[in-house]
This record gives structure tokens, C-alpha cells and sequence, in this order.
């Protein structure tokens, strides 16, 4: 008995919550990192290829459109989370990779160039553009901090929809564009579901980036990243080029955005500057801040709130018997005005968002492990 | 004094921020291999000093030679590469970095990465309690940790010149006393030379070679540290013991 109350009250004594990761062999970690996350990317994609066999072909779509946000939720949460950089504008830079990649499929179909080879080639095409535009933003970002940063990126968040109407011969105005996307290929068989080849498409870009993103967050350059987050003046003294990694946190993060913003034109087979308002980056933003901003995984949580939330809320309106003209009101704002009070009640209850909360939970669930 | 051994030469300094400097025509000439103290009141401008020595405060007059080169126009994370390492006043650490990601910060710009590692190894010979506390985040050390965190930092990037801002700060006798032996055994071993700024004279001038009173933004005595010890007329009218 005696030895029982003892072990509860070892943790307080010893508040180090840092958790423990691999202590051995600090000169080989840097190399299993990579190791480390291969294998759970595989893991993953093994996982998600079995889900897609079960699913039916909406739930593979919405499975689907999850990946495609999650790319640019991934991406958001590093230029957010790691480097401190407040983007209001991410919606526009999904726009710019969904319409490179609506031109480029297009283009493609016209010049008769056809099969499904063309996809990886529009996606990178989608993200090139992308990081150019990013480039752009991240060095007036770099010199601007703050609510300066905010407006410069909210205003690029206006512009890139009414540019898609200023140059309506390229970009067709409000109607947007049709994307030409050629059916799942034949080798997988003739009534092989288009939902599940979509879902596929999109769960590789989103685990490719992952991976990526989450290597490149270990990294030495994740480092910098956070070292001028927390510390300008600490990280320049270190000998860190403060405005050349901030621009790079940019170009990385709007690569991310572009090929979320491709697979969104793939999965809906057509772009429209509706598609990519203002809403969708403030909705990104949200997104990102309630899965968590500390980790990439509050990134996989933002993109899941992304498509059900609305899904929810059109869902618990439709029990709810309105008149149908509030019912018309409600469309499109109720989400909106639920994902508002979603953060407020999460920056409350859990300030590190989904992620934090799950970590919390799990942490005081060892803690109590030893006890019993 | 020949010109080789000048390691920092800096002629006619004026800085500060606004309109109001802070630095005031400051001449001041640190040879390689010595530990120069630089002391005075609060206000004199010890800590804008090595700010715009490191290049984090901008002159609006005068010349930095560092190593025969001037340093107009000169970012800051460039002198590091340099050989020019600022530990300021009570920053330096990185709050949320673990200790190990703190000092491999100071290297990660060095090209020499078998270096780079035998001087992260150092560091922690030199520093026990930090190789103690490797994965604990910058916040959680105590302050002596925290300083001994920020010297680490500027020691993994084997500086010429360390500029340290009032090292002392915050900290037991103790500590402050082992700090002081160990840039004294760095100078000796590795010619490292050091601008310490202190509040802290008599541990300062116990290792310093040179002393440097300011007071007002103006150097009003350069002289040597065992004079400004010894002579007591000469350091009840600077710095009033």
C-alpha cells in the first residue's frame, strides 16, 4: 500500500513534461527522423487505401477534399504556427494553384495530350506558379509584422478573386472555368469508382506534403523557423538571415496552399473565384487555430472541421424547421458564425486547439497509468 | 601596438535611437587576445555600445574596423561569420528551443560540420549543468542556466571577439566567478578577446586586462584594469569606491 501512494505523487515531484522521445544516439537521429516519418507516411498510406476500399463514393469525395485542405492547412500551420507570420490570404494562393492547374489540364486537353500522367505535371505546374506568388507576398511579408502583415495578405485575399473578373478572357469571370479531367485509368478497371481514384489523387499530394513539411520542421530550417518566431534579435545574433527565412516560410507554405488548390480544382472539376473568397482563408486560418497551431497533426484536425462542420451544420439546420426564407439566409453564413464560435470556444476551453487537448488528455491518462 | 594586434577599432561612434544619441564620438581601441571591461552607470551607454558594435543599433557617425575591415552596412547575422559573437543583456536564448537546439543555433551557420560538433561537445564540457538538461525548453532553466545557455551559443561559433552584456546579471558569486575563470582560461587558450560590459566592477577588473569608464555616452577613461584597480583616486573619481 505503502508503495502506492507513493508512485501518484512521483510525477509532481518531477514537473519536466518534455516528453521523451528517442534519447539515444543523438548523431543518428537526424538521419531516423526521416526514417521515422517514411514509416508512418507508408503506415498512413496503407491505412487510407484500406479506408477508401470501404467507404462509399461521397464519403471518398469528402475523404478526399479533407486531403486537398489539408495540404493547405499543413502549410498555413508552418507559417503560422513555426514562424509567427499571420496570412490571411491563403485562400487566394489556393486559387492561383487551382486555376494554373485548370489552365494547364485544359491546355493539355486542347493539345491532345491526353491520360492521367499529365496530373503530376499541372499539380507541379499549380505549385511553381503558386510559390512565385508567394515569393511575391513573402517579401513585403518579411518587412512587416503584426496587423501590416494581416492587411497586405488580406488585400491579396480580395484581389486574386477580382482579378480572376479584370482578365475574364484567361479566367472566364464568375463563371470560372471547367477543368478537364480525364476518368480514373482503365487499368484499374471499367466501373472502377472516380470518387475513390479522386480520393487517391488527393490523400498522395496531402501525404507527400506531410511528409515533407514535417521533415523540413525538424529540420535544421525548421529550427530557424521557430528560433525567429520566438526571438528576432536572438535568431540574428545566431547568425540567421531573419527576412530570407520568413520568405521562404512563405514560398513553402504557398507551395503547400497551390497544391491543395489544384486538388480542389481536380476533385471539383472546375475553378470559380466563389470557390476561393475571402471566407475560404478566413476559414483556413480558423481551421488551423482550432486543430492546433503547435503541430503539424492540429493541421489534419483543421482540415477534417473544414468539411464537416458546414456538412454538420447543414445537416443539425435541416432538423431545425425554418421558414425557407431564413432557411436562405442561414445558407453559406451558418458555417461561418459556427466556426467563429467553434474558436472562441476552443481558444477558451483548449488553447492549443485539438491537438493540444488530445495531448493533454493523453498525458494525464499515463500519468494515471502507473497508479493503477 | 602594432596594427595586427588591433582586433576592433572604432573612431567618432555616434548612436543612439531618435533623434537623442546615446554614444557620443566614442574612440575605443581593443587588442586581440585581451579582456576589456567596460564600465559606468546605468545610462552611460555600455549595452547601446555593443549594440551598435554588433550591428543591431545603427551609427549615425564615426567608423567600426573589425579585423582591418569597416563594418558600414554589415548585417548582423553576418558577423557571426565573422567571428563577432553578442551575448546581450538578459536575451540571447531562444525560449522555446530545447538547449541542445539553442546551441546547435550557433553553429548552424558553419560550414565545418565535424567542427561545428566538436564545439557543440565543448560546450558542454565547459557548461555541465546544460548537457544536464539538453531537451528542456530555454524557459524552463533557472537564470545562471539561461547565461550560461546564451555564452554556450556564442561559443559554438568559436567567435575572435565576444561582445558580453552584463553577464553577471542575476546571478550568485559563485557563478559569477566561474564565468569570469572561464573567459579568462578561453582567453589564454584560444586568444579569444572579450568586451565586457559589467555593472559587476570588481569581478570585472579582476579579469580584465583593459578597463574602459563611460559615462554620459562619452569614454572619459581608457586605461589598464590593474591601474583602475590599484589606483584609488583614479577609481573613487570614476566609479565612486
Amino acid at each position: 500500500m505503502s508503495e502506492q501512494t507513493v508512485t501518484p505523487s512521483a510525477p509532481a515531484a518531477a514537473p519536466a513534461p518534455a516528453p521523451r522521445r528517442a534519447l539515444a544516439l543523438p548523431g543518428f537521429l537526424s538521419r531516423s527522423t526521416l526514417l521515422r516519418h517514411l514509416v508512418l507516411a507508408v503506415f498512413a498510406g496503407v491505412l487510407l487505401y484500406l479506408l477508401t476500399q470501404q467507404l462509399d463514393p461521397f464519403r471518398n469525395f469528402q475523404l478526399a477534399t479533407v486531403a486537398a485542405y489539408l495540404c493547405a492547412t499543413a502549410g498555413l500551420t508552418l507559417l503560422v504556427g513555426m514562424n509567427g507570420q499571420l496570412s490571411l490570404g491563403h485562400g487566394a494562393l489556393m486559387a492561383v494553384g487551382a486555376y494554373t492547374v485548370a489552365l494547364a489540364q485544359n491546355r493539355f486537353a486542347d493539345s491532345g495530350i491526353t491520360g492521367n500522367q499529365v496530373l503530376p505535371l499541372s499539380l507541379a505546374l499549380g505549385v511553381l506558379v503558386t510559390m512565385a506568388a508567394g515569393a511575391v507576398i513573402g517579401l513585403a511579408a518579411a518587412r512587416l509584422r503584426g496587423p501590416y502583415l494581416a492587411g497586405v495578405t488580406l488585400a491579396v485575399a480580395v484581389a486574386v478573386p477580382a482579378a480572376t473578373v479584370t482578365f475574364d478572357e484567361t479566367f472566364n469571370s464568375e463563371q470560372g472555368l471547367s477543368v478537364a479531367v480525364e476518368p480514373p485509368p482503365l487499368s484499374l478497371g471499367l466501373y472502377f469508382p472516380n470518387e475513390r481514384w479522386q480520393a487517391w489523387v488527393a490523400l498522395t499530394g496531402a501525404l507527400l506534403t506531410m511528409l515533407l513539411l514535417a521533415n523540413l520542421v525538424r529540420s535544421r530550417v525548421g529550427r530557424n523557423l521557430r528560433a525567429v518566431r520566438d526571438d528576432e534579435v536572438a535568431a540574428r545574433l545566431a547568425g540567421i538571415h531573419v527576412g530570407r527565412t520568413q520568405v521562404l516560410a512563405f514560398v513553402v507554405s504557398a507551395a503547400s496552399a497551390g497544391l491543395g488548390g489544384g486538388l480542389m480544382a481536380l476533385l471539383a472539376q472546375s475553378v470559380s473565384p466563389g470557390a476561393f473568397s475571402l471566407t475560404l482563408s478566413l476559414f483556413l486560418l480558423m481551421a488551423v487555430v482550432i486543430g492546433g497551431l503547435g503541430s503539424l497533426s492540429g493541421a489534419v484536425w483543421g482540415a477534417v472541421l473544414l468539411v464537416a462542420l458546414p456538412d454538420l451544420t447543414h445537416d443539425s439546420a435541416q432538423w431545425v424547421s425554418l421558414s425557407p426564407a431564413v432557411a436562405q439566409r442561414l445558407e453559406g453564413n451558418l458555417p461561418l458564425a459556427v466556426f467563429g464560435l467553434t474558436l472562441i470556444v476552443v481558444m477558451i476551453a483548449a488553447p492549443g486547439g485539438v491537438q493540444g487537448l488530445l495531448r493533454r488528455i493523453g498525458a494525464r491518462v499515463r500519468r494515471r497509468a502507473p497508479a493503477r | 601596438m602594432t596594427a595586427d594586434d588591433v582586433i576592433l577599432q572604432v573612431k567618432g561612434l555616434t548612436a543612439g535611437y531618435g533623434a537623442a544619441p546615446v554614444l557620443q564620438d566614442v574612440d575605443l581601441t581593443v587588442r586581440a587576445g585581451t579582456i576589456a571591461a567596460v564600465l559606468g552607470a546605468n545610462g552611460a551607454g555600455k549595452t547601446t555600445l555593443l549594440r551598435t558594435l554588433s550591428g543591431l543599433v545603427r551609427p549615425s557617425d564615426g567608423e567600426i574596423v573589425y579585423g582591418g575591415q569597416p563594418l558600414r552596412d554589415v548585417p548582423v547575422e553576418q558577423l557571426v561569420r565573422r567571428g563577432m559573437a553578442h551575448v546581450p543583456e538578459g536575451r540571447g536564448v531562444v525560449a522555446e528551443l530545447t538547449v541542445d537546439e539553442n546551441l546547435r543555433l550557433g553553429g548552424l551557420w558553419r560550414r565545418d560540420r565535424e567542427d561545428a560538433a566538436k564545439a557543440l561537445t565543448e560546450v558542454y564540457e565547459l557548461f555541465e549543468p546544460l548537457a544536464q538538461r539538453r531537451r528542456s525548453a530555454g524557459h524552463q532553466l533557472s537564470g545562471g542556466e539561461r547565461q550560461m545557455l546564451a555564452l554556450g551559443r556564442a561559443l559554438v561559433a568559436r567567435p575572435k571577439l565576444l561582445l558580453l552584456d552584463e553577464p553577471s546579471l542575476g546571478l550568485a558569486p559563485r557563478v559569477i566567478a566561474q564565468i569570469m575563470a572561464l573567459l579568462r582560461q578561453l582567453r589564454d587558450s584560444t586568444g579569444l578577446t572579450v568586451l565586457l560590459v559589467e555593472q559587476n566592477v570588481r569581478s570585472a577588473l579582476s579579469v580584465a586586462d583593459e578597463a574602459v569608464v563611460m559615462s554620459l555616452g562619452r569614454i572619459v577613461t581608457a586605461t589598464s584594469a590593474d591601474r583602475l584597480r590599484d589606483d584609488e583616486e583614479l577609481r573613487h573619481a570614476y566609479l565612486g569606491f
